[in-house]
């Protein structure tokens, strides 16, 4: 990491056995401005590792700890962004997210964090919108390179259910295709769509769930109380591809995720008659404006 | 004569070169102020990077922490080198270093050569400004500021609070009256030279070091002292968010800054690359110059402002979920509910969605499921309609399905039966329109075939899950526009509530109704109210129903309805 620019923007990244994703990963955010890659690989066997030894702007650590004790791969990342985060804007997401914000298109991401030092904002909220193809997932496999939202180009724009949670003082966002589909019968249990994959970080700062929420419980007032809207973004999920069946599978075999896997159990159950994520309603993917109108992110202040 | 530029500079030195370049190859000098808290290599550079200028100046470096006197200190300075070293300059400008001209300066130096004596300064009374931030306008005159507002925000605020319970003011300068306006000036020689050669100058600096904010009162207070003819604007656009920050600008808003008719732009983003190739090329001038249409960018940023602290009403979501009371529109537009007229009229839903033009939806908090309009299982936004996900959240259910219907009302049917868990939320709304017919749900009690006993059980049960619905509804606090009338009176005349109902939802219509809703054949309702009694039961909510002598309902009278006009 010498050779990184002054106030690098760095990635944090948790991964195992991605590799067909990676390409097209790093070059999104590439893309958008990221200066260094930093990504703890956890005993991957497809060549992850090696690929990603390759490429020039990323560190790489390799682990085979198990996921589950390092508190889903957050224990890893929190160390290595105590060490090389402080100070620095930090975007921390899996693989299979895709950072998207007002003005994206036309601005660079240094634009935005340069805004938000600007206005003394330390927290960057983007709700994790699942991505799905029409159609049952197998039937549009993904190729090493493509743009992911080539095939999951639809997303569910108006179901989402928002909860406060007092305790950490951030929202609990739960709904979309997955409640829908997976979860319809007990969605309490549901996965939270919440996110706060930006921050300025400090040594003292501390991701608590996955990137749900942060410590101190003021990084995760990232919404306005009275009225207003602050600015947000999006994380484009491109979890649902053809790929998914097998992550579900292997996943399951592994055991390494959250509340046994209770999630990917779902998955596998309803994947078995290969569902179709796609309904009547489903909005296709244009862009961050359409997002913005539909409520789903706002620009905020920021013109 | 000419026309010189000082520029306060602190980060982004090498766009600031650029600019400077830029105004002094065109023969305008150029004094430079570089913060001292900027790293000295760093302003070594920029030093280095125009050396061979030679109408370029380096002013004394001052500390400039927002909101001190350092920034009118380093103005001062520079001003005075301006006036010294280049004696043709006749207006100086100040700008700083993320400033942009938009106009050739060639243009700027005409537009100077018209009014060869006006200076350039909003100048304002504090009695007049609507946007300090912080409640502070005059007291910034008659307060001391010793804290910084930046790093010691308590003790700044703590020593305010002080001041004013114990009042203590601060005495001004005789003759001056305090005027506030935009930091970025264009002043004359004469009139600037009259203010920092003045005999009073020590008196007034001594005072300004410590009013608050004084880069925006300093100058704009003393011009009124000198200057004959002063023009109250100032010839740099600036815009300021809610918080008082400058709103920046980036290379997406090219085409705005084009349209601008104002000479120079604050504040450019440095790695705008696109708006500094675009405003800084030699030809930049040669182009056909676009309809000048500055209100444009005035709306950009009032909007940006107005989205930040008012929001979209209805809305809920990651960065918009208002407390209680303070959502600015608990809903995203107006809507109906109705209560009891699914009951009393047959196709109750066809009708209304006719006569009315709007999506009438049936029973959307029934037990068993959502009744979307249709029947459709899927609705806009993919909103669920199982009932287990709408549970989840009622409250939410329902924004949604508000929010995601924008420009197209909606009506749903509501009762006793449903999930009342959405009451109080929906009472409170202003967007709403509750029209009840209180006891209306017995009447498919009354034409169900189930045994008298349960019916008496559910007629009960009922009727108290009703009345504690009308106490929500005759609150105190009910913001919607709830009407409620019993089943008896209600048929007695149904014609003028629904004519009332039905203008107030398409208000443009304003037809007279001609098709009337088919009501239920309620012969023996009387009957059955009394055999309910009679088993012990008090049905109230239904109003006042003869036993025997039965009601004779609109639907006999199939002529056109009475109304009043």
């Amino acid at each position: 990491m010498a050779d990184v620019r002054a106030e690098p923007i760095l990635l944090f990244a948790c991964l195992r056995n991605e590799k067909v994703r990676l390409p097209y990963f790093l070059q999104y955010y590439r893309d958008l401005g990221v200066d260094h890659f930093l990504i703890v690989d956890n005993d991957s066997d497809d060549g992850s590792r090696d690929y990603l030894a390759r490429q020039p702007d990323v560190s790489l650590w390799t682990t085979k700890g198990s996921y589950k004790r390092a508190r889903f791969g957050m224990d890893w990342l929190t160390h290595l962004q105590r060490r090389y985060g402080h100070g620095n804007w930090c975007v921390t997401v899996d693989v299979d997210e895709f950072l998207i914000y007002p003005f994206c298109e036309t601005r660079p991401l240094r634009a935005l964090t340069d805004w938000l030092d600007a206005s003394q904002i330390r927290t960057f909220s983007s709700m994790l919108l699942d991505m799905y193809p029409k159609g049952p997932m197998q039937d549009q496999p993904y190729r090493e390179g493509q743009n992911p939202f080539e095939i999951a180009q639809w997303f569910d724009s108006g179901n989402y259910t928002l909860a406060r949670n007092w305790a950490l003082g951030n929202l609990w966002i739960q709904g979309g295709p997955r409640t829908r589909s997976f979860f319809a019968e007990d969605p309490k249990r549901a996965p939270a769509l919440n996110k706060i994959p930006l921050v300025k970080w400090h040594r003292s700062y501390a991701y608590v769930s996955s990137t749900h929420m942060l410590l101190p419980r003021g990084l995760n007032l990232v919404f306005d109380e009275w009225g207003g809207e602050k600015a947000s973004g999006c994380l484009l999920h491109a979890k649902f591809l053809d790929t998914f069946a097998v992550k579900a599978e292997e996943e399951m075999a592994r055991g390494q995720h959250y509340a046994e896997s209770r999630e990917y159990r779902a998955y596998q159950q309803a994947l078995q008659d290969q569902p179709d994520l796609w309904c009547k309603w489903s909005e296709k993917y244009i862009n961050w404006r359409q997002l913005e109108i539909l409520g789903l992110m706002s620009k905020g202040n920021w013109a | 004569m000419s026309l010189g530029f000082v520029m306060l500079c602190h980060t982004a030195l090498d766009r600031a070169a650029q600019v400077a370049r830029y105004w002094a190859t065109r023969d305008c000098p150029v004094v430079i102020h570089v913060d001292k808290r900027t790293p000295g290599p760093k302003a070594e550079k920029l030093r280095g990077d125009l050396a061979d200028l030679t109408n370029i100046r380096f002013s004394p470096r001052h500390a400039c922490e927002w909101g001190t006197w350092g920034i009118v200190a380093a103005t001062q300075a520079a001003s005075m080198m301006m006036l010294q070293d280049f004696p043709q300059v006749r207006h100086v400008c100040l700008a700083s270093g993320s400033c942009l001209p938009l106009r050739p300066v060639e243009e700027l130096r005409a537009y100077l050569d018209e009014r060869p004596r006006t200076d350039f300064i909003e100048s304002v009374t504090t009695a007049d400004v609507g946007w300090t931030i912080g409640g502070l306008n005059y007291e910034r005159f008659t307060l001391r500021f010793p804290f910084s507002w930046r790093k010691h925000r308590w003790l700044f605020d703590t020593y305010v609070d002080l001041q004013r319970r114990f009042r203590v003011r601060r005495s001004m300068p005789s003759g001056i009256v305090p005027h506030l306006g935009s930091q970025w000036w264009c002043l004359t020689r004469q009139t600037l030279s009259a203010i920092l050669e003045g005999p009073e100058r020590e008196d007034y600096d001594r005072y300004f070091r410590k009013v608050w904010i004084p880069d925006e009162s300093y100058f704009q207070t003393l011009v009124r002292q000198v200057s004959t003819n002063v023009e109250s604007r100032s010839l740099t656009l600036s815009k300021f968010d809610f918080q008082g920050k400058p709103h920046i600008f980036y290379d997406d808003h090219l085409q705005l800054l084009k349209r601008s008719d104002c000479f120079i732009a604050r504040k450019i983003w440095p790695e705008a690359n696109k708006l500094y190739d675009t405003f800084l090329s030699p030809n930049a001038g040669d182009e056909p110059r676009a309809e000048p249409n500055p209100g444009k960018i005035d709306r950009l940023f009032a909007k940006a402002v107005e989205r930040r602290t008012t929001g979209r009403a209805g809305l809920y979501m990651q960065s918009r979920f208002p407390n209680r009371e303070w959502e600015q529109g608990r809903t995203a537009a107006p809507y109906s509910i109705f209560e009891g007229f699914a009951e009393v009229f047959e196709n109750f839903d066809t009708w209304l969605s006719k006569v009315s033009g709007t999506r009438v939806h049936g029973h959307l908090f029934a037990p068993g499921g959502v009744e979307f309009a249709g029947g459709a299982t899927v609705y806009n936004g993919a909103l669920s309609d199982s009932a287990i996900l709408r549970d989840y959240n009622p409250r939410s259910f329902l924004t949604n399905l508000i929010w995601n219907t924008r420009g197209e009302r909606q009506c749903f049917q509501f009762g006793p039966s449903d999930n009342q868990q959405i009451a109080e939320f929906t009472a409170a709304d202003p967007n709403a329109q509750i029209s009840v017919i209180t006891g209306a749900f017995s009447i498919p009690l009354f034409q169900s075939n189930r045994n008298f006993s349960d019916i008496r059980a559910e007629a009960a049960k009922l009727q108290k899950v009703e009345s504690d619905l009308l106490t929500i509804l005759r609150a105190p606090n009910v913001k919607a526009r709830v009407r409620i009338w019993s089943l008896a009176e209600f048929i007695e005349s149904p014609m003028e509530p629904l004519q009332t109902l039905v203008d107030e939802i398409s208000p443009r219509s304003m037809r007279r109704l001609t098709e009337v809703p088919r009501m239920v054949d309620l012969t023996g309702f009387g009957q059955f109210l009394q055999n309910l009694r009679n088993q012990g039961m008090q049905p109230v909510l239904m109003g006042d129903f003869p036993t025997g002598a039965d009601v004779t309902t609109a639907s006999s009278r199939r002529a056109r309805p009475y109304l009043v006009k």
